[in-house]
Protein backbone atom coordinates (compact mmCIF):
# COMPACT_ATOMS: atom_id res chain seq x y z
CA UNK A 1 0.00 0.00 0.00
CA UNK A 2 1.34 3.43 -0.98
CA UNK A 3 2.29 5.64 1.94
CA UNK A 4 0.23 8.84 1.83
CA UNK A 5 1.15 12.29 3.10
CA UNK A 6 -1.09 15.25 3.77
CA UNK A 7 -1.45 18.41 5.81
CA UNK A 8 -2.99 17.95 9.24
CA UNK A 9 -4.86 21.16 10.04
CA UNK A 10 -5.51 22.62 13.51
CA UNK A 11 -9.10 21.27 13.41
CA UNK A 12 -7.81 17.75 12.76
CA UNK A 13 -8.96 17.58 9.16
CA UNK A 14 -6.58 16.52 6.40
CA UNK A 15 -5.67 18.57 3.35
CA UNK A 16 -3.72 17.48 0.27
CA UNK A 17 -2.78 20.99 -0.85
CA UNK A 18 -1.39 23.97 1.04
CA UNK A 19 -2.92 27.08 -0.52
CA UNK A 20 -2.90 30.58 0.91
CA UNK A 21 -6.01 32.18 -0.56
CA UNK A 22 -7.12 35.79 -1.04
CA UNK A 23 -10.91 35.52 -0.96
CA UNK A 24 -13.14 38.42 -2.01
CA UNK A 25 -16.46 38.63 -0.18
CA UNK A 26 -18.08 40.39 -3.14
CA UNK A 27 -17.67 41.26 -6.83
CA UNK A 28 -16.25 44.74 -6.22
CA UNK A 29 -13.46 43.36 -4.01
CA UNK A 30 -12.17 41.07 -6.77
CA UNK A 31 -9.73 43.66 -8.02
CA UNK A 32 -7.98 44.14 -4.65
CA UNK A 33 -7.84 40.36 -4.14
CA UNK A 34 -6.40 39.72 -7.59
CA UNK A 35 -3.77 42.45 -7.25
CA UNK A 36 -2.75 41.11 -3.83
CA UNK A 37 -2.23 37.64 -5.30
CA UNK A 38 -0.01 39.18 -7.98
CA UNK A 39 2.05 41.09 -5.40
CA UNK A 40 2.51 37.98 -3.26
CA UNK A 41 3.25 35.30 -5.82
CA UNK A 42 2.29 31.87 -4.60
CA UNK A 43 -1.01 32.98 -3.11
CA UNK A 44 -4.25 32.36 -4.96
CA UNK A 45 -7.13 34.81 -5.42
CA UNK A 46 -10.64 33.46 -5.94
CA UNK A 47 -12.63 36.10 -7.82
CA UNK A 48 -16.38 35.59 -8.28
CA UNK A 49 -19.31 37.73 -9.47
CA UNK A 50 -21.62 37.87 -6.41
CA UNK A 51 -21.90 38.92 -2.77
CA UNK A 52 -23.87 42.18 -2.97
CA UNK A 53 -27.56 42.72 -2.28
CA UNK A 54 -28.31 39.04 -1.99
CA UNK A 55 -30.88 38.01 0.59
CA UNK A 56 -32.51 35.03 2.28
CA UNK A 57 -31.51 31.51 1.32
CA UNK A 58 -29.46 32.76 -1.63
CA UNK A 59 -27.33 34.95 0.63
CA UNK A 60 -26.96 32.12 3.14
CA UNK A 61 -25.64 29.84 0.40
CA UNK A 62 -23.08 32.44 -0.69
CA UNK A 63 -21.87 32.78 2.91
CA UNK A 64 -21.80 29.01 3.36
CA UNK A 65 -19.80 28.60 0.15
CA UNK A 66 -17.27 31.33 1.00
CA UNK A 67 -16.86 30.17 4.62
CA UNK A 68 -16.61 26.53 3.51
CA UNK A 69 -14.02 27.35 0.84
CA UNK A 70 -11.76 29.20 3.28
CA UNK A 71 -12.31 26.43 5.85
CA UNK A 72 -11.36 23.65 3.40
CA UNK A 73 -8.32 21.70 4.69
CA UNK A 74 -6.51 22.35 1.39
CA UNK A 75 -6.33 25.98 2.50
CA UNK A 76 -3.51 26.77 4.95
CA UNK A 77 -4.55 30.36 5.57
CA UNK A 78 -6.91 32.96 4.14
CA UNK A 79 -7.10 36.72 3.66
CA UNK A 80 -10.72 37.83 3.26
CA UNK A 81 -11.36 41.16 1.50
CA UNK A 82 -14.83 42.75 1.35
CA UNK A 83 -16.23 46.18 0.68
CA UNK A 84 -17.62 46.62 4.19
CA UNK A 85 -16.69 45.15 7.57
CA UNK A 86 -19.88 43.32 8.63
CA UNK A 87 -20.08 40.61 6.02
CA UNK A 88 -16.27 40.39 5.87
CA UNK A 89 -16.02 39.76 9.60
CA UNK A 90 -18.86 37.28 9.50
CA UNK A 91 -16.75 35.10 7.20
CA UNK A 92 -13.50 35.66 9.13
CA UNK A 93 -15.13 34.76 12.45
CA UNK A 94 -16.82 31.64 11.10
CA UNK A 95 -13.65 30.31 9.48
CA UNK A 96 -11.50 31.11 12.48
CA UNK A 97 -13.96 29.52 14.92
CA UNK A 98 -14.45 26.36 12.87
CA UNK A 99 -10.85 25.71 11.85
CA UNK A 100 -8.47 27.75 14.08
CA UNK A 101 -6.42 28.40 10.95
CA UNK A 102 -4.80 31.81 10.31
CA UNK A 103 -7.41 34.11 8.76
CA UNK A 104 -7.57 37.91 8.54
CA UNK A 105 -10.23 40.20 7.12
CA UNK A 106 -9.95 43.64 5.50
CA UNK A 107 -12.66 46.00 4.30
CA UNK A 108 -12.18 48.53 1.55
CA UNK A 109 -14.71 51.19 2.68
CA UNK A 110 -12.99 54.24 4.23
CA UNK A 111 -9.57 53.04 2.99
CA UNK A 112 -9.63 52.44 -0.76
CA UNK A 113 -8.06 49.65 -2.79
CA UNK A 114 -4.42 50.74 -2.54
CA UNK A 115 -4.13 50.83 1.24
CA UNK A 116 -6.04 47.56 1.50
CA UNK A 117 -3.83 45.90 -1.12
CA UNK A 118 -0.76 46.93 0.89
CA UNK A 119 -2.21 45.61 4.17
CA UNK A 120 -3.48 42.43 2.52
CA UNK A 121 -0.10 41.85 0.87
CA UNK A 122 1.79 42.15 4.17
CA UNK A 123 -0.56 39.64 5.82
CA UNK A 124 -0.51 37.32 2.80
CA UNK A 125 3.31 37.36 2.76
CA UNK A 126 3.42 36.30 6.41
CA UNK A 127 0.79 33.58 5.86
CA UNK A 128 2.63 32.29 2.79
CA UNK A 129 5.98 32.07 4.59
CA UNK A 130 4.39 30.29 7.53
CA UNK A 131 2.51 27.91 5.26
CA UNK A 132 5.70 27.09 3.37
CA UNK A 133 7.05 25.51 6.55
CA UNK A 134 4.06 23.24 7.07
CA UNK A 135 5.22 19.66 6.57
CA UNK A 136 3.28 16.85 4.97
CA UNK A 137 2.64 14.14 7.53
CA UNK A 138 1.74 10.48 7.07
CA UNK A 139 -2.01 10.12 6.82
CA UNK A 140 -4.35 7.24 6.32
CA UNK A 141 -6.76 6.82 3.49
CA UNK A 142 -9.82 6.84 5.71
CA UNK A 143 -9.19 10.37 6.97
CA UNK A 144 -10.03 11.98 3.65
CA UNK A 145 -13.19 13.65 2.35
CA UNK A 146 -13.57 13.27 -1.41
CA UNK A 147 -16.18 14.03 -4.04
CA UNK A 148 -17.30 12.70 -7.42
CA UNK A 149 -19.15 13.94 -10.48
CA UNK A 150 -19.40 13.22 -14.19
CA UNK A 151 -19.77 15.53 -17.15
CA UNK A 152 -20.04 15.39 -20.95
CA UNK A 153 -21.10 11.80 -20.37
CA UNK A 154 -21.80 9.22 -23.05
CA UNK A 155 -22.07 5.45 -23.33
CA UNK A 156 -18.36 5.07 -22.49
CA UNK A 157 -19.10 6.69 -19.11
CA UNK A 158 -21.80 4.11 -18.34
CA UNK A 159 -19.68 1.19 -19.58
CA UNK A 160 -16.30 2.05 -18.12
CA UNK A 161 -15.43 5.28 -16.26
CA UNK A 162 -18.47 5.38 -13.99
CA UNK A 163 -18.53 1.70 -12.93
CA UNK A 164 -14.73 1.79 -12.44
CA UNK A 165 -15.07 4.88 -10.23
CA UNK A 166 -17.98 3.18 -8.44
CA UNK A 167 -15.70 0.28 -7.52
CA UNK A 168 -13.14 2.71 -6.13
CA UNK A 169 -15.85 4.60 -4.22
CA UNK A 170 -16.88 1.31 -2.54
CA UNK A 171 -13.25 0.75 -1.50
CA UNK A 172 -12.91 4.33 -0.21
CA UNK A 173 -16.12 4.09 1.80
CA UNK A 174 -15.03 0.70 3.22
CA UNK A 175 -11.71 2.29 4.25
CA UNK A 176 -13.57 4.98 6.21
CA UNK A 177 -13.48 7.90 3.78
CA UNK A 178 -16.26 10.44 3.42
CA UNK A 179 -17.43 10.60 -0.20
CA UNK A 180 -19.84 13.23 -1.57
CA UNK A 181 -21.90 12.86 -4.73
CA UNK A 182 -24.67 15.14 -5.99
CA UNK A 183 -26.11 16.31 -9.31
CA UNK A 184 -29.77 16.23 -8.31
CA UNK A 185 -31.00 16.73 -11.88
CA UNK A 186 -28.78 14.03 -13.37
CA UNK A 187 -30.18 11.37 -11.03
CA UNK A 188 -33.47 11.55 -12.93
CA UNK A 189 -34.38 8.08 -14.12
CA UNK A 190 -32.34 6.41 -11.40
CA UNK A 191 -33.55 8.39 -8.37
CA UNK A 192 -35.35 5.25 -7.14
CA UNK A 193 -32.03 3.38 -7.22
CA UNK A 194 -30.49 6.11 -5.02
CA UNK A 195 -33.58 6.24 -2.76
CA UNK A 196 -33.36 2.46 -2.18
CA UNK A 197 -29.80 2.85 -0.90
CA UNK A 198 -30.62 5.44 1.76
CA UNK A 199 -29.51 4.06 5.13
CA UNK A 200 -32.77 4.90 6.97
CA UNK A 201 -36.42 5.52 6.03
CA UNK A 202 -36.04 9.14 7.23
CA UNK A 203 -33.14 9.72 4.86
CA UNK A 204 -35.08 8.13 2.04
CA UNK A 205 -37.98 10.47 2.70
CA UNK A 206 -35.69 13.50 2.88
CA UNK A 207 -33.99 12.51 -0.36
CA UNK A 208 -37.29 12.06 -2.20
CA UNK A 209 -38.41 15.46 -0.89
CA UNK A 210 -35.24 17.14 -2.19
CA UNK A 211 -35.64 15.37 -5.51
CA UNK A 212 -39.33 16.22 -5.97
CA UNK A 213 -38.68 19.84 -4.94
CA UNK A 214 -36.15 19.96 -7.74
CA UNK A 215 -38.58 18.50 -10.29
CA UNK A 216 -41.28 20.93 -9.13
CA UNK A 217 -38.86 23.83 -9.53
CA UNK A 218 -37.98 22.80 -13.09
CA UNK A 219 -41.66 22.41 -13.95
CA UNK A 220 -42.46 25.80 -12.41
CA UNK A 221 -40.09 27.30 -14.99
CA UNK A 222 -42.32 25.91 -17.73
CA UNK A 223 -39.71 23.40 -18.87
CA UNK A 224 -40.72 19.89 -19.91
CA UNK A 225 -37.97 17.86 -18.29
CA UNK A 226 -39.65 14.66 -19.37
CA UNK A 227 -39.70 15.63 -23.03
CA UNK A 228 -36.15 16.92 -23.01
CA UNK A 229 -34.49 13.82 -21.52
CA UNK A 230 -32.59 12.01 -22.84
CA UNK A 231 -31.35 14.86 -25.06
CA UNK A 232 -31.13 14.60 -28.85
CA UNK A 233 -27.36 14.27 -28.42
CA UNK A 234 -27.83 11.40 -25.94
CA UNK A 235 -30.20 9.64 -28.35
CA UNK A 236 -27.79 10.08 -31.26
CA UNK A 237 -25.14 8.48 -29.02
CA UNK A 238 -27.34 5.46 -28.30
CA UNK A 239 -29.14 6.29 -25.04
CA UNK A 240 -32.84 5.42 -25.36
CA UNK A 241 -34.54 6.35 -22.08
CA UNK A 242 -34.07 8.55 -19.03
CA UNK A 243 -33.71 5.40 -16.89
CA UNK A 244 -30.78 4.24 -19.00
CA UNK A 245 -29.10 7.64 -18.78
CA UNK A 246 -29.64 7.88 -15.02
CA UNK A 247 -28.36 4.35 -14.39
CA UNK A 248 -25.19 5.12 -16.34
CA UNK A 249 -24.63 8.20 -14.21
CA UNK A 250 -25.17 6.57 -10.81
CA UNK A 251 -22.75 3.70 -11.52
CA UNK A 252 -20.06 5.99 -10.14
CA UNK A 253 -21.70 6.08 -6.71
CA UNK A 254 -20.85 2.40 -6.16
CA UNK A 255 -23.10 0.18 -4.09
CA UNK A 256 -22.74 1.22 -0.45
CA UNK A 257 -25.55 2.65 1.68
CA UNK A 258 -26.00 6.43 1.59
CA UNK A 259 -25.69 7.78 5.11
CA UNK A 260 -26.66 11.42 4.68
CA UNK A 261 -28.57 13.95 2.59
CA UNK A 262 -26.83 17.34 2.57
CA UNK A 263 -27.91 20.78 1.45
CA UNK A 264 -25.63 22.59 -1.02
CA UNK A 265 -22.18 23.33 0.51
CA UNK A 266 -23.20 21.60 3.77
CA UNK A 267 -20.34 19.70 5.39
CA UNK A 268 -20.89 15.99 6.06
CA UNK A 269 -20.86 15.09 9.73
CA UNK A 270 -19.48 11.58 9.55
CA UNK A 271 -17.90 8.93 7.39
CA UNK A 272 -19.45 7.14 4.44
CA UNK A 273 -21.29 8.06 1.27
CA UNK A 274 -23.29 11.33 1.25
CA UNK A 275 -25.71 12.83 -1.26
CA UNK A 276 -25.50 16.62 -1.62
CA UNK A 277 -28.35 18.50 -3.28
CA UNK A 278 -26.49 20.35 -6.03
CA UNK A 279 -26.64 21.53 -9.62
CA UNK A 280 -25.12 19.31 -12.29
CA UNK A 281 -23.10 22.15 -13.84
CA UNK A 282 -19.50 20.99 -13.39
CA UNK A 283 -17.79 24.02 -11.85
CA UNK A 284 -20.72 24.81 -9.54
CA UNK A 285 -20.92 21.29 -8.19
CA UNK A 286 -17.14 21.02 -7.60
CA UNK A 287 -17.17 24.45 -5.89
CA UNK A 288 -20.00 23.32 -3.57
CA UNK A 289 -18.26 20.00 -2.81
CA UNK A 290 -15.05 21.90 -1.98
CA UNK A 291 -17.03 24.21 0.31
CA UNK A 292 -18.44 21.08 2.00
CA UNK A 293 -14.86 19.97 2.74
CA UNK A 294 -13.88 17.74 -0.18
CA UNK A 295 -10.10 17.81 -0.69
CA UNK A 296 -9.96 15.76 -3.89
CA UNK A 297 -12.46 15.41 -6.70
CA UNK A 298 -12.95 12.61 -9.26
CA UNK A 299 -14.50 13.68 -12.54
CA UNK A 300 -15.48 11.14 -15.19
CA UNK A 301 -16.08 12.33 -18.73
CA UNK A 302 -16.99 10.83 -22.09
CA UNK A 303 -16.79 13.62 -24.64
CA UNK A 304 -14.24 15.57 -22.58
CA UNK A 305 -15.00 18.15 -19.87
CA UNK A 306 -12.03 20.35 -18.87
CA UNK A 307 -13.15 21.62 -15.43
CA UNK A 308 -10.80 22.37 -12.52
CA UNK A 309 -11.03 24.12 -9.14
CA UNK A 310 -8.70 26.61 -7.45
CA UNK A 311 -8.23 24.70 -4.19
CA UNK A 312 -9.23 21.10 -4.95
CA UNK A 313 -7.34 18.87 -7.40
CA UNK A 314 -9.80 17.47 -9.96
CA UNK A 315 -8.79 14.08 -11.38
CA UNK A 316 -10.23 13.60 -14.86
CA UNK A 317 -11.10 10.10 -15.99
CA UNK A 318 -12.18 9.08 -19.49
CA UNK A 319 -12.67 5.83 -21.39
CA UNK A 320 -13.54 7.43 -24.71
CA UNK A 321 -10.87 6.31 -27.21
CA UNK A 322 -11.04 9.61 -29.10
CA UNK A 323 -11.14 11.89 -26.02
CA UNK A 324 -8.06 10.31 -24.41
CA UNK A 325 -6.10 11.07 -27.60
CA UNK A 326 -7.56 14.34 -28.87
CA UNK A 327 -7.88 15.87 -25.39
CA UNK A 328 -4.99 13.99 -23.79
CA UNK A 329 -3.72 17.06 -21.93
CA UNK A 330 -6.92 17.12 -19.85
CA UNK A 331 -7.15 13.45 -18.93
CA UNK A 332 -5.40 12.08 -15.82
CA UNK A 333 -6.65 8.50 -16.10
CA UNK A 334 -7.11 6.78 -19.47
CA UNK A 335 -9.59 3.91 -19.14
CA UNK A 336 -10.12 3.29 -22.86
CA UNK A 337 -8.59 -0.15 -22.24
CA UNK A 338 -11.86 -1.22 -20.60
CA UNK A 339 -13.65 -0.97 -23.96
CA UNK A 340 -10.97 -3.04 -25.70
CA UNK A 341 -10.98 -5.48 -22.74
CA UNK A 342 -7.32 -4.85 -21.94
CA UNK A 343 -8.45 -3.60 -18.51
CA UNK A 344 -11.02 -5.15 -16.18
CA UNK A 345 -13.18 -2.78 -14.14
CA UNK A 346 -11.17 -3.69 -11.03
CA UNK A 347 -7.92 -2.90 -12.82
CA UNK A 348 -9.51 0.34 -13.98
CA UNK A 349 -10.36 1.16 -10.34
CA UNK A 350 -6.69 0.38 -9.47
CA UNK A 351 -5.58 2.83 -12.19
CA UNK A 352 -7.72 5.61 -10.67
CA UNK A 353 -6.43 4.72 -7.19
CA UNK A 354 -2.83 4.97 -8.38
CA UNK A 355 -3.39 8.48 -9.78
CA UNK A 356 -5.31 9.40 -6.61
CA UNK A 357 -2.36 8.36 -4.43
CA UNK A 358 0.13 10.27 -6.54
CA UNK A 359 -2.15 13.34 -6.55
CA UNK A 360 -2.46 13.21 -2.76
CA UNK A 361 1.34 12.96 -2.58
CA UNK A 362 1.60 16.24 -4.52
CA UNK A 363 1.55 15.31 -8.22
CA UNK A 364 -0.36 18.10 -10.01
CA UNK A 365 -3.50 17.10 -11.91
CA UNK A 366 -3.94 18.04 -15.57
CA UNK A 367 -6.42 20.74 -14.52
CA UNK A 368 -3.97 22.18 -11.97
CA UNK A 369 -1.11 22.20 -14.49
CA UNK A 370 -3.32 23.84 -17.12
CA UNK A 371 -4.49 26.50 -14.66
CA UNK A 372 -8.16 25.48 -14.54
CA UNK A 373 -9.40 27.30 -11.43
CA UNK A 374 -13.12 27.57 -11.90
CA UNK A 375 -14.67 29.01 -8.74
CA UNK A 376 -18.39 29.33 -9.40
CA UNK A 377 -20.93 30.24 -6.76
CA UNK A 378 -24.43 28.81 -7.10
CA UNK A 379 -27.06 31.55 -7.28
CA UNK A 380 -30.53 30.47 -6.17
CA UNK A 381 -32.42 33.55 -7.40
CA UNK A 382 -31.83 37.15 -8.45
CA UNK A 383 -30.45 39.75 -6.07
CA UNK A 384 -32.39 42.68 -4.67
CA UNK B 1 -10.55 -12.40 -28.23
CA UNK B 2 -12.08 -9.22 -29.61
CA UNK B 3 -15.52 -8.30 -28.28
CA UNK B 4 -17.63 -5.90 -30.26
CA UNK B 5 -20.39 -5.91 -27.65
CA UNK B 6 -20.02 -5.26 -23.91
CA UNK B 7 -22.74 -6.20 -21.43
CA UNK B 8 -23.02 -4.45 -18.04
CA UNK B 9 -24.25 -7.45 -16.06
CA UNK B 10 -24.94 -11.08 -16.92
CA UNK B 11 -28.67 -11.43 -17.50
CA UNK B 12 -29.09 -8.07 -19.25
CA UNK B 13 -31.35 -8.17 -22.32
CA UNK B 14 -29.06 -5.84 -24.22
CA UNK B 15 -25.38 -5.19 -24.83
CA UNK B 16 -23.62 -2.05 -26.06
CA UNK B 17 -21.66 -2.03 -29.33
CA UNK B 18 -18.14 -0.68 -28.84
CA UNK B 19 -17.55 -0.87 -32.61
CA UNK B 20 -19.92 -0.52 -35.55
CA UNK B 21 -21.64 -3.80 -36.41
CA UNK B 22 -23.06 -4.69 -39.84
CA UNK B 23 -26.25 -6.73 -40.35
CA UNK B 24 -25.50 -10.43 -40.63
CA UNK B 25 -22.24 -10.05 -38.71
CA UNK B 26 -21.69 -12.59 -35.90
CA UNK B 27 -20.03 -10.83 -32.98
CA UNK B 28 -18.81 -11.86 -29.53
CA UNK B 29 -20.09 -10.27 -26.35
CA UNK B 30 -18.86 -10.40 -22.75
CA UNK B 31 -20.24 -9.09 -19.47
CA UNK B 32 -18.11 -6.58 -17.52
CA UNK B 33 -19.10 -8.06 -14.14
CA UNK B 34 -17.07 -10.72 -12.30
CA UNK B 35 -18.90 -13.45 -14.22
CA UNK B 36 -17.42 -12.45 -17.58
CA UNK B 37 -20.37 -14.11 -19.29
CA UNK B 38 -19.57 -14.64 -22.98
CA UNK B 39 -21.54 -15.46 -26.09
CA UNK B 40 -22.09 -14.90 -29.79
CA UNK B 41 -24.88 -12.95 -31.40
CA UNK B 42 -25.77 -12.38 -35.05
CA UNK B 43 -26.79 -8.80 -35.76
CA UNK B 44 -30.03 -8.30 -37.72
CA UNK B 45 -29.68 -4.53 -38.03
CA UNK B 46 -26.76 -2.15 -38.37
CA UNK B 47 -25.68 -1.31 -34.78
CA UNK B 48 -23.79 1.99 -34.49
CA UNK B 49 -21.08 2.36 -31.83
CA UNK B 50 -22.61 3.13 -28.44
CA UNK B 51 -25.99 1.69 -29.40
CA UNK B 52 -27.67 -1.41 -28.00
CA UNK B 53 -28.22 -4.85 -29.52
CA UNK B 54 -30.80 -7.33 -28.16
CA UNK B 55 -29.03 -10.42 -26.82
CA UNK B 56 -32.32 -12.33 -26.61
CA UNK B 57 -35.85 -12.00 -27.87
CA UNK B 58 -37.81 -9.29 -26.04
CA UNK B 59 -41.61 -9.44 -26.33
CA UNK B 60 -43.74 -6.37 -26.74
CA UNK B 61 -44.78 -5.14 -23.28
CA UNK B 62 -41.81 -6.71 -21.47
CA UNK B 63 -39.31 -4.72 -19.41
CA UNK B 64 -35.93 -4.21 -21.07
CA UNK B 65 -33.12 -4.98 -18.64
CA UNK B 66 -29.73 -3.23 -18.65
CA UNK B 67 -27.43 -2.66 -15.61
CA UNK B 68 -29.57 -5.46 -14.13
CA UNK B 69 -32.53 -3.06 -13.94
CA UNK B 70 -35.41 -2.04 -16.20
CA UNK B 71 -34.47 0.83 -18.51
CA UNK B 72 -37.85 0.85 -20.25
CA UNK B 73 -40.54 -1.26 -21.85
CA UNK B 74 -40.59 -2.85 -25.33
CA UNK B 75 -43.30 -1.34 -27.55
CA UNK B 76 -42.88 -4.02 -30.23
CA UNK B 77 -41.33 -7.47 -30.38
CA UNK B 78 -37.56 -7.27 -30.64
CA UNK B 79 -35.71 -10.24 -32.12
CA UNK B 80 -32.34 -11.31 -30.76
CA UNK B 81 -29.73 -9.38 -32.72
CA UNK B 82 -32.02 -6.40 -33.36
CA UNK B 83 -31.21 -2.76 -32.63
CA UNK B 84 -32.82 -1.62 -29.37
CA UNK B 85 -33.54 2.09 -29.32
CA UNK B 86 -36.27 4.74 -29.21
CA UNK B 87 -38.16 3.07 -32.11
CA UNK B 88 -38.92 -0.07 -30.09
CA UNK B 89 -38.61 0.82 -26.38
CA UNK B 90 -39.89 3.67 -24.24
CA UNK B 91 -39.41 4.96 -20.71
CA UNK B 92 -41.44 3.33 -17.93
CA UNK B 93 -41.69 6.70 -16.22
CA UNK B 94 -43.59 9.17 -18.18
CA UNK B 95 -44.91 7.27 -21.15
CA UNK B 96 -42.19 9.17 -23.03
Amino acid sequence: MTELFGYRRPDGRIGVRNHVIILPVDDISNSAAEVTSRVIQGTLSLPHPYGRLQFGEDLELTFKTLIGTASNPNVAAAVIIGIEPNWTNKIVDAVSKATKKPVEGLSIECSGDLKIIEKASRIAKMFLQDASETKREPISFGELTLSIKCGESDTTSGLASNPALGRLVDRLVDAGCTVIFGETSELTGAEDFIAERMATPELKERFMQVYSDYVAFIESQGVDILGSQPTQGNIAGGLSTIEEKGLGNVQKTGTRPIVGVLGPAEAPTGKGLFFMDSPSAAAEMVTLAAAAGSVLHFFTTGQGNVVGNPIVPVIKISAHPRTVIEMAEHIDVDLSGVLSRELSLDQAADAILDVMNRTINSRLTAAEALGHREFVLTKLYRSA
Amino acid sequence: MRYKVLVHVKGDDVGVAVEEIAPGERVSFVSLDEVGFEGLIEALDPIPTGHKIALKEISSGANVIEYGRPIGIAISNVEAGGLVHVHNIRSLRWGG
